[in-house]
């Protein structure tokens, strides 16, 4: 992979090891636990973000942030991922009547939507919560992934190894599985790679507009709409989960770009 | 019994400028350890012939009339399942490009083991070992090493002996090999057809040799059936054909083969275009191009008509009278 590429390889893996570590170390309770004494305390050795408002620590916010940021990347990517592909590889596999329908009518229904704002009436009218913020992020997303899915298979299914095997006696089930995903997916490992960065700015976005996890889970978008009310008073509580969405969000947008050099066929040398 | 006959079949595509009949009444048959050619340029319907055999005409483009009967069993009656059933087992078939014709992302050796699962549903194991026989039966020095190896790794040559080891890996007794060297250089062509007829004679297969090269045809194979606009035209054992060739375009044909020996300045060609399959011309499709063409070319339906009943030499001219 590419410099850049690596540079994203190695900012994402420090967020998980962040997020998979970082609550070893620092228990759960100091999410939540309160010191009004101390609220806007600034950086310091005992808090290296400082205290938020509620004189809560703001690392050990961050910290259990990058947790719910990469639940919400992954779970999203992997459903959205599954069902795009899924159903990008019906309609381009079989084409005909399935793929009209698919394709023609339902790719450009969900496509005419502005994502962010179908995102936001779903949850507005399911309530915010976890599982409802993921559900509203998968209802966008599997689109890009069908309609790149099913380009791909209608690429991958004319190769000659696809009738060769078609020839020896393999059914529909072994010659998807076996002979066209296999050759149909780089593409996809490419935007999921970017989905990732999509779904933890999106979250962030929802949680800046109330719309996502309630409080008080720490999410760096929530923490980002609490922080503005005092952003005079406290410059650590909008600087630290700013540069957290921000990193996040580039390091799994290089690591796309990265993947998208690496896998491309024309670069010969790894 | 004959091994496969094809009678009267019609595959046809509708298109935008109208229904295009690419195989359009062919008949043969082929025996048991009998090599016959289809021979024929570019669009003239072979290959989909040999598609049509196998049921893998993709849809629009349907087989519309006809019978192929292999081992005497209806192939056009069978259902999906019975002819995946028979594709691979009974009938496998090799393509042009070895390049493109394996998957990339798996081992040669795998993707042999699975074709062999697929109809033995023997044990892992066993296939891969099945697998690595089948590429020593196709001449790969070290086929164990080799079995491991991907496809990027091995020459156009040995894809193309893997192409022939996987089709052959479930003993199929016909095989179809659609213009099998046409993307090999010379000196490994004639190592592939050498391989090819020497598993025909080891097996007592038969083979079904797509080919646009009359030096292949005569190198290898007992019978030839030329084709022209979806048709077949002439019919006969290859000596026969060579020595008497009966339709003008067969003769045409011919006289286009470079021979070392012969001072020609030129090449022979046959003049103008094969005619758009939308718009045949009525009478012999070839009769537009025909140096011997008559007013009696221009009409009507040409029948095949017998000139040799004990070969079986048949051809599509109205200037031949049938000797019976």
């Amino acid at each position: 992979m590419n410099f850049v590429g690596k540079i994203g390889l190695f900012i994402v893996a420090l967020l998980v090891l962040v997020a998979v570590i970082g609550p070893l170390f620092i228990p759960e309770i100091r999410v939540t636990a309160q010191n009004l004494d101390f609220s806007f305390e600034p950086p310091s050795f005992a808090h290296p973000m400082g205290l938020d408002e509620n004189g809560r620590d703001v690392l050990a916010r961050v910290i259990y942030g990058a947790r719910l940021s990469l639940i919400v990347g992954i779970t999203v990517v992997a459903v959205s991922g599954a069902v795009g592909i899924a159903i990008g590889m019906v309609a381009g596999y079989y084409g005909g009547w399935i793929d009209r329908i698919v394709s023609g009518f339902i790719f450009n229904v969900f496509l005419a939507f502005p994502g962010i704002l179908l995102a936001i009436a779903t949850v507005a009218f399911l309530g915010p919560s976890l599982s409802n913020l993921i559900l509203a992020l998968c209802a966008i997303g599997w689109v890009g992934y069908a309609r790149l899915m099913r380009a791909q298979v209608l690429k991958v299914r004319e190769y000659d190894f696809v009738t060769a095997a078609r020839a020896l006696g393999a059914n529909d089930f072994r010659i998807i599985v076996r002979h066209i995903l296999p050759n149909a997916i780089q593409p996809l490992i490419v935007q999921a790679s970017l989905g990732m960065a999509g779904a933890i700015m999106a979250e962030a976005s929802l949680s800046f507009l109330g719309l996502g996890v309630p409080p008080p889970t720490p999410s760096w978008g929530a923490m980002l709409n609490d922080a503005r009310t005092y952003f005079a008073s406290g410059w650590h509580l909008t600087l630290f989960p700013g540069v957290m969405i921000a990193l996040a969000v580039l390091g799994f947008n290089l690591v796309g770009d990265g993947l998208r050099e690496w896998l491309d066929p024309k670069q010969k040398a790894r | 019994m004959p091994l496969l006959v094809v009678e009267n079949l019609e595959t046809r595509f509708p298109t935008r400028a109208g229904d295009v009949p690419a195989v359009n009444g062919v008949s043969f048959t082929i025996e048991q350890g009998e090599t016959l050619a289809l021979v024929g340029e570019s669009g003239s319907g072979k290959s989909v012939t040999a598609l049509s055999i196998l049921g893998l005409i993709a849809p629009p483009g349907h087989i519309a009339a006809g019978q192929i009967l292999y081992d005497g069993k209806n192939l056009r009656e069978m259902s999906k399942e019975e002819l995946r059933a028979i594709r691979g087992s009974e009938i496998a078939m090799i393509f042009q490009d070895p390049m493109t014709s394996l998957n990339p992302v798996f081992t040669i050796g795998e993707q042999i083991a699975e074709a062999v699962r697929l109809h033995t549903g023997l044990p892992r194991a066993q296939a891969w070992t099945k697998a690595v026989e089948s590429l020593e039966s196709v001449a790969i020095p070290d086929p164990g090493r080799r079995a491991k190896q991907y496809p990027h790794e091995m020459s156009g040559g040995m894809r193309q002996r893997v192409m022939i080891a996987m089709a052959l890996s479930c003993e199929p007794k016909l095989l179809i090999a659609d213009e099998p060297t046409t993307a090999l250089d010379v000196t490994i062509q004639a190592q592939i057809l050498e391989l090819i007829n020497r598993l025909r004679i080891e097996r007592n297969l038969g083979v079904l040799l797509i080919t646009h090269d009359l030096g292949v045809v005569a190198e290898t194979c007992d019978r030839a059936a030329v084709m022209y606009a979806g048709k077949i035209v002439e019919n006969a054992p290859v000596t026969r054909l060579f020595a008497e060739p009966s339709h003008p375009y067969t003769r045409g044909l011919l006289a286009s083969v470079p021979r070392v020996g012969r001072n020609d300045t030129r090449l022979a060609t046959i003049e103008g275009m094969v005619p758009k399959l939308t718009n045949l011309p009525p009478g012999c499709a070839f009769a537009p191009r025909c140096p011997e063409a008559e007013a009696k070319c221009r009409e009507g339906v040409i029948q095949l008509v017998t000139l040799d009943k004990p070969t079986n030499h048949v051809v599509r001219c109205v200037r031949r009278p049938s000797k019976e």
